[in-house]
């Protein structure tokens, strides 16, 4: 029956439009077939594709300058580096605060390790100082203390940060927040604490120091607020705050708890020593004042960076942009360059000795082929550690084939041939492991071709030679695609063998990222590194498609 | 036509015999000559030999034993490529990265023939197969019938004296078949080539060979202008394998004056005319050709043989009647008649008479 409805959409039977009853019926297979699917994709999801997608992530990510140092990025900021002078007293000042809490946290050694992957020293510099931040709090503890011994009790603090009526919810947030930022935790705000209103307006900076203190206080150790001493850094922040202009004349007007005692302190400003945190960290460790050591927290401040990028291509940050590593320092585009020159080798070792094992498979009787075809998988049931190690030990100085060639006279014995821990050995080993990678596609493509064809040019007149050359070999190339590909993208990004036979000159860029992975735990960099081959395959990849088309390759 | 002397013999089998496993052979004692020109089929059912014959005379097998001449001289030791022989293959073998020009030119690439010369034969070829206009396309996109016609001009193109097809059309349609049969047999005798044909199919070989060699079993049965074989088929074989054939059992009574006398198993008696039979009382199996039997008696002719006959089915097939009867004890007796307005059309259950000619009706062995 032809459509009536020549105006409108075609209607099926009860009608509803064609299209719609179509797509009803569709939906049910396709929601079956994402059923059976489904299992494979979440797995997938869950324990490839995220995994890899925040590792990448990680190549950028620079987030614990700020989360650690929040109050000290932003002073230093300001800083010019090439100015040649120090950064000023409130840069230092704001360090002082910063890290006295990662101390408390002991995350500030993490820092240290990150910036010592731009700045050598850095990590001591952070831990040594880390353990001696209570030094430069104590000089405003002690005065106050010898005041009035209320200042040692905690439950005095925790009155006099209360205060009455209103309570700062904002700070409370945003302390708790930045907690979570530096710890990498999920707390919540409700901590039995809220500084009063009046109270931190009148002494801001103690304020927000104590409410750090409380705030790790109770999440982290898991404390009640009133039952504990403030930290040194709290009296610090009541000692700047009491020698600020106008604090006195707010105090005298303020009338909250524990008033009488702040007065009494406000009157009694003269005690404190002139603050200087820039001296005091000086005195810590001289390094503080390396204008170089400021530079590169100054560079590494911002939330993402492309540092980690610039240093897996040999080049390092400066405040300008970027510049060339010294000489010996370059290693990752000489690994890169390696690692691509090794995996093309092996690619065409396995081409070579591949293709005419792929043709005998392909043309031998069925029973036969079968029998090579295990031989051939052989090495697939073979643990892959065991086959390096089987190189290792036919390879090496002492090892059969040395013994052999000398046995057979062919090499003095002091003159064994190094053929393993370089790129040699590397080569053999890993065209031998991935030599069925490239047999199997090529095998499978070559079944496909009739041996008609060969009859045929030889019928027409073309030699052996000609017949394969000019008519079978163009047929197997889809094979030798497929095999090439295969085989060089799992070199390019091969460990093991090359960990184990490589040494040092045949060591691929997979196992420089390994390094920064388990060893330097600079996963930053391993990450990038892994970016850019990740990169570099999908180039290749590309214009492999432009060049030969990938729906010319065939897997079977 | 008849047999070729050994003068003009262009392309000859000798006493070629052929095994795979050195256990049992696949050609048997093969003895065959043809003349330049001729256009020959080898016919026979699958395994019979045939196409190991072909792939002898184009040198992808060895003969066993036995000398195989082309023009005279043995090409027994000449590999595939220096013979010069033709070929098109049942799945046309088309090399399929290449153009269908491409294809064409390789042939001639390969005798270094100069790229003029080339173009201009390459064109020529397309020409003389209607496909003039496809030398830039690939063979998987033309039609079974067009590549059917690129193989050919593609096993023309380097101009060969002697072309063989191995069951080239076996894969078109029965239309685009019959078609091609008559353009292949068109071709060959404008081009004064000389072709061996192999096919099974029988309406094939009748139809465009100027001689039939009927294999079966490794042997040639018969080796005959087509129209000798569907008549004076030589054995029980061919009767059998050309064309529709009816038997009757019987025992040979005697044979005299050119005629044998049988009597068949239900114990009526026949006249036949004898062809590998010599003996009386040895068995035979007589064969007539369905078209040959009359059951109209104003038709029937002087001197035939009658036989009562029932009727078993009537199939109406448009332009013939197909008929069958129960004669002597056989069941499957089919009767063709033409379709013509005076035809009776027989009623099954129908005790009627039938008869034929003794010369139409053949004595031929048991077997």
């Amino acid at each position: 029956m032809a459509d009536e409805t020549a105006n409108g959409p075609v209607l099926s039977a009860d009608g509803t439009p064609l299209k719609r009853s179509l797509n009803k019926a569709l939906r049910a297979q396709k929601m079956r077939a994402l059923m059976l699917i489904a299992p494979l994709l979440i797995f997938v999801l869950v324990t490839f594709i995220a995994p890899i997608a925040s590792m990448l992530f990680r190549s950028v990510e620079n987030q614990i300058v700020s989360n650690t140092l929040p109050l000290t990025v932003t002073s230093l900021k300001e800083w010019d580096s090439k100015s040649g002078e120090m950064p000023d007293e409130q840069v230092y000042e704001d360090l002082f605060f910063d890290l006295f809490l990662a101390a408390e946290a002991k995350e500030h050694t993490k820092l240290g390790t990150r910036l010592n992957y731009e700045k050598t020293g850095v990590s001591s510099l952070f831990r040594q100082s880390g353990r001696k931040l209570d030094d430069i709090g104590e000089v405003y503890q002690d005065p106050l203390e010898d005041l009035n011994e209320a200042w040692e009790d905690g439950s005095v603090w925790y009155e006099l940060m209360s205060g009455e009526g209103a309570g700062n919810d904002d700070l409370l947030e945003s302390t708790v927040e930045r907690f979570n930022q530096l710890t990498r935790s999920d707390s919540g705000t409700d901590i039995g604490f809220v500084p009063g209103v009046a109270i931190t307006s009148i002494l801001p900076k103690t304020a927000r120091a104590y409410t750090a203190f409380a705030v790790f206080t109770v999440v982290a150790d898991e404390d009640v607020v009133a039952e504990e001493d403030p930290w040194e850094a709290v009296y610090a922040a009541l000692a700047l705050d009491l020698m600020a202009d106008g604090t006195a004349d707010a105090i005298s007007g303020y009338s909250g708890p524990q008033a009488e005692l702040l007065k009494e302190a406000a009157a009694n400003v003269d005690m404190f020593p002139q603050p200087d945190f820039r001296a005091a960290f000086l005195d810590l460790d001289e390094d503080w004042g390396d204008i170089e050591n400021w530079t590169t927290f100054q560079t590494y401040s911002p939330r993402y960076t492309n540092g980690y990028f610039l240093n897996a291509v040999d080049l390092q940050k400066t405040p300008d942009g970027f510049e060339a590593r010294p000489e010996n320092q370059q290693i990752y585009i000489l690994l890169f360059k390696r690692t691509i020159f090794m995996s093309l080798v092996i690619t065409a070792s396995c081409i070579i000795l591949g293709y005419p094992v792929a043709w005998i498979l392909a043309n031998l009787p069925m029973r036969t082929a079968n029998l090579l075809m295990i031989l051939v998988l052989l090495p697939f049931w073979t643990s892959l550690l065991v086959r390096t190690s089987a190189w290792k030990v036919m390879l090496q100085q002492q090892g059969v084939i040395n013994d052999v060639l000398v046995w057979l006279g062919m090499v003095a014995d002091d003159g064994r041939l190094v053929m393993i821990n370089n790129q040699f050995g590397t080569i053999v080993a890993m065209t031998h492991i991935l030599l069925p990678f490239m047999i199997l596609p090529m095998y499978s493509v070559m079944q496909t071709i009739n041996p008609t064809y060969l009859r045929a040019a030889k019928s027409l007149g073309a030699t052996n030679w000609t017949a394969f050359w000019r008519v079978y070999f163009p047929q197997s190339v889809p094979g030798i695609g497929a095999g090439s590909i295969l085989v060089f993208i799992l070199s390019i990004g091969y460990y093991i063998t090359p960990e184990i036979v490589g040494g040092t000159t045949g060591t691929f860029i997979s196992n420089r990222i390994a390094y920064h992975i388990s060893s330097s735990l600079n996963w930053g960099l391993a990450a990038a590194l892994g970016t850019i081959l990740f990169a570099v395959v999908l180039i290749l990849y590309w214009a492999y498609d432009r060049i030969v088309g990938i729906d010319n390759v065939k897997l079977g | 036509m008849a047999d070729s002397s050994g003068n003009d013999a262009f392309v000859e089998f000798e006493r070629v015999q052929k095994s795979y496993d050195g256990e049992s052979l696949v050609v048997k004692d093969l003895n065959l000559t043809m003349p330049k020109g001729e256009f020959l089929t080898m016919l026979g059912p699958s395994g019979s030999g045939k196409t190991t014959c072909l792939m002898m005379l184009a040198g992808f097998e060895t003969a066993t034993h036995g000398d195989i001449r082309l023009g005279g001289t043995s090409i027994n030791n000449i590999p595939p490529h220096k013979r010069g022989i033709g070929m098109v293959f049942q799945n046309y073998a088309l090399f399929p990265h290449m153009t269908i020009a491409e294809n064409l030119s390789f042939p001639l690439e390969v005798r270094k023939i100069g790229k003029s010369d080339r173009e201009e034969k390459v064109k020529r070829a397309l020409d003389m197969v209607e496909m003039g206009a496809f030398g830039g396309r690939r063979p998987a996109q033309l039609s079974g019938g067009q590549q059917q016609r690129i193989a050919l001009a593609r096993a023309l193109v380097f101009e060969p004296e002697l072309v063989l097809m191995d069951e080239p059309l076996g894969a078109l349609d029965k239309q685009l078949r019959e078609k091609m049969q008559f353009e292949i047999t068109d071709l060959a005798h404008r081009l004064g080539i000389t072709v061996v044909y192999v096919t099974h199919d029988q309406t094939e070989a009748l139809t465009m060979s100027d001689r039939v060699a009927v294999f079966d079993d490794g042997r040639i049965q018969q080796l005959a202008p087509p129209d000798q074989l569907y008549e004076e088929p030589e054995n029980s074989f061919v009767a059998q394998f050309i064309g529709e054939n009816n038997t009757l059992e019987g025992t040979i009574k005697e044979i005299k004056g050119g005629l044998a006398v049988v009597q068949l198993d239900d114990g009526g008696l026949i006249d036949c005319t004898p062809v590998n039979v010599s003996q009386v009382g040895e068995r035979t199996r007589v064969s007539i050709r369905p078209e040959r039997v009359e059951f109209n008696k104003d038709r029937m002719q002087e001197g035939a043989h009658t036989l009562k006959a029932e009727v078993l089915e009537f199939i109406y097939m448009g332009d013939i009647f197909r008929t069958r009867l129960r004669v002597a004890g056989n069941d499957e007796f089919i009767v063709k008649t033409r379709n013509a307005p005076d035809q009776v059309r027989l009623k099954p259950g129908e005790q009627i008479e039938i008869g034929w000619l003794p010369q139409d009706c053949r004595a031929l062995d048991a077997a």
